[in-house]
């Protein structure tokens, strides 16, 4: 972000009199790359705080009221299933005996996935130093923490008696009993919780300038208090960006192996067991992939909607799309090559059950839900190849739909075939889900939408301060051209 | 003079550009003053230099505290496995320490996350709602589009003829006195 964005003009002093014939023909691209500059439309420092802060302080779009009431209605039905489940026990889901994870665990990956997108475009895109990530990153970042808080409910519902939930933290307890750290469940709930907590840092920490411009813009008591409380009297020194700087680069660098290893250790959860299918070495890179592939889906579905709703096309420009929709293609492509990877080594293992687990998830009985996986998440993103995909957001909001969907089917795929064909054709059983299960899947999209509303709402979604980075005139060398 | 000099926080100059207050900076840095700022809506690069800042010691403090975390996870997964709750888990040994490194590089990772957003907060001395500057109309602007340098009135250089002068004379579009 800061500093690395100027850091690549430095020692490269635009031409004045060199770009002044390029910017007749070319007036649109940068005169010292080439491409088309990060911010379009002639925008200065002072019209960048406006487009961000103004939706923010003048109100929101009708749209974003039926959005946010259909969100609440979801939310409702998700406290209702939930209650419900609390009182009845987990018995309200479709789980059967071979099939004792179903839909909270789908759900719980699906989510925990889509909650990588947001690290990986603030952690490893800012230490790769692509300014285009200055765009997206809030939004992306905020994405991230609703689908961690999304992620997180699932397992936590699923336990069955909740109020027994303190067991599995390490707490001095009068029965003497520690949880079981060989444990990959137990990993787990210090790698999503821990993840949880330092994404919310990482976002916090951005937000801090921001919160600022948004208490000096303020024009009631309440705002200028809210958010003065919030930007803990940050007044834009220097001696504090030195510092901040300095801890933001860390944060990223943190959160880069912290994201990979998050996946890694959900990956766990299937691959430390013995069961077919699951028991596998590919799991944790195809899964950090796979949820890559699926955090920056949602990233564009959400980024499409907000760049039409709120008239954002100067700061998230096609470029911005067209680099998602690449990295769509890309993981796409290496959760493809997984798929096959795995027939591959299930074929030449020489195990039969491992061979008969493959075999199962692409005709056996769950058949419909492997092919639709393979279709949404492989064979969609290849329109990608094209550039006029690339550029078109409806293209783009539609495979992000499909590719959506298709990772909760790979989910379901792996979770579910697996289990409801083991090892001894007697104990089989085929998984029928509950209206519950439908409930609570529906109810944590609502929990994802009501969240995410109310960020757009009061909270700047473009990071201000770091979009001015992207600006030529950031730099203390920029030699600005007449005309 | 001096009754002035007590009753002022400082003084408060404002550029519009990057350039100028980058050069302005370095004239600042140069006659010697200590107890001053620059404040600005972004990082501006090379600013640090410029300011004659030297380098953050915030990374030791990171560390420290991330091999803190990392050392107390680790000890509390043998203290747990080993001590507190000797119980044999499929076969394998107590000390089966393979089994410990995701939580403790997760706990080493959340350790060095608050050392890093705390000890930013702290070296800065933030939170610190009340602020001279504050007081300044024009310096709200200093979050959004203008940059500013306040120097002060404790400086040992600071003279109110002589302070403005330079602010002025390295392309200040306005300077004005900030109270206490």
């Amino acid at each position: 972000m800061f500093g690395l964005s100027s850091l690549s003009n430095t020692g490269r002093k635009p031409d004045t009199t060199g770009s002044k014939p390029m910017e007749a023909t070319n007036a649109h691209l940068d005169p010292v790359d080439g491409r088309t500059p990060l911010v379009i439309g002639g925008h200065d420092f002072h019209s960048i705080t406006e487009i961000v802060a103004r939706p923010v302080e003048q109100g929101m779009p009708r749209g974003w009221y039926i959005i946010f009431g259909i969100a609440l209605c979801l939310l409702s039905l998700l406290l209702v299933s939930i209650g419900w489940l609390v009182w009845e026990g987990v018995g309200v889901w479709g789980l059967n005996n071979p099939v004792a994870w179903g839909w909270a665990i789908v759900s719980f990956v699906f989510w925990v996935g889509i909650g990588h997108a947001g690290t990986l475009i603030s952690a490893i895109l800012y230490l790769f130093r692509q300014r285009w990530r200055t765009g997206v990153n809030r939004a992306a970042e905020a994405m991230t923490i609703f689908a961690v808080v999304c992620a997180l409910m699932f397992p936590t519902i699923h336990v069955g008696r909740i109020w027994l939930l303190y067991w599995v933290f390490p707490i001095p307890n009068q029965m003497d009993v520690w949880p079981n750290f060989r444990s990959p469940l137990l990993w787990d709930v210090f790698a999503v919780t821990i993840y949880g907590t330092v994404s919310i840092l990482f976002w916090f920490t951005g937000l801090i300038p921001d919160l600022a411009t948004m208490r000096d813009r303020a024009k009631t008591l309440t705002r200028k208090r809210v958010y003065g409380f919030f930007a803990m009297g940050w007044r834009g020194s220097n001696r504090h960006w030195h510092n901040y700087e300095v801890a933001y680069m860390i944060l990223a660098g943190l959160a880069t192996p912290l994201v990979l290893s998050v996946h890694t250790i959900v990956s766990f959860d299937f691959a430390v067991s013995q069961l077919p299918g699951w028991h596998t070495t590919i799991f944790p890179p195809y899964f950090v992939a796979g949820a890559i592939f699926s955090g920056f889906a949602m990233v564009l579905t959400l980024m499409v909607i907000c760049r039409t709703a709120f008239k954002m096309e100067n700061l998230l420009t096609n470029r911005h799309f067209e680099n998602m929709a690449k990295i769509v293609l890309t993981t796409g492509s290496i959760v493809g090559y997984a798929y096959a990877m795995e027939f591959f080594i299930a074929w030449y293992s020489g195990n039969p059950y491992e061979s008969f687990a493959f075999v199962n998830r692409a005709f056996g009985p769950y058949a419909w839900a492997y092919w639709i996986m393979v279709s949404c998440n492989v064979l969609s993103p290849q329109i990608f190849w094209f550039r006029k995909a690339r550029q078109n957001l409806t293209v783009i909001f539609i495979v992000s739909i499909f590719v959506n969907i298709g990772m909760w089917f790979e989910r379901f795929v792996i979770t579910v075939t697996s289990l409801a064909n083991d090892f001894l054709p007697s104990a089989w059983d085929y998984f029928h889900p509950s209206f519950w299960d439908i409930s609570t899947l529906l109810g944590s999209f609502g929990l994802f939408f009501t969240l995410f509303c109310l960020f757009v709402r009061y909270l700047p979604m473009v990071a201000i301060a770091e979009v001015k980075c992207v600006l030529p005139e950031s730099n203390p060398h920029h030699q600005p051209t007449e005309g | 003079m001096t009754t002035q000099e007590s009753s002022n926080h400082g003084m408060l100059a404002e550029y519009s550009t990057t350039a100028s207050i980058y050069h302005a900076c370095e004239k600042v840095r140069d006659a010697g003053y200590t107890r001053w700022d620059a404040h600005t809506p972004f990082p501006v690069h090379g600013l640090d230099a410029a300011m004659g800042l030297s380098r953050s010691k915030l990374p030791w403090f990171v560390l420290f505290c991330g091999l803190s975390g990392a050392s107390l996870a680790f000890a509390l997964q043998w203290w747990t496995s080993v001590v507190a709750q000797p119980l044999v888990i499929a076969g394998k040994p107590l000390f089966s320490w393979q089994a410990f490194v995701p939580v403790t590089f997760e706990v080493g990772v959340l350790f060095a996350a608050f050392g890093a957003v705390f000890g930013m907060l702290a070296m800065n001395g933030l939170p610190q709602l009340y602020h001279s500057v504050f007081h300044s109309e024009r310096f709200s602007r200093a979050s959004d589009d203008r940059f500013f340098i306040s120097i002060e009135s404790t400086d040992p250089n600071y003279d109110e003829t002589k302070t403005r002068a330079l602010l002025e004379e390295a392309g200040a579009d306005h300077v004005e006195f900030i109270a206490h």
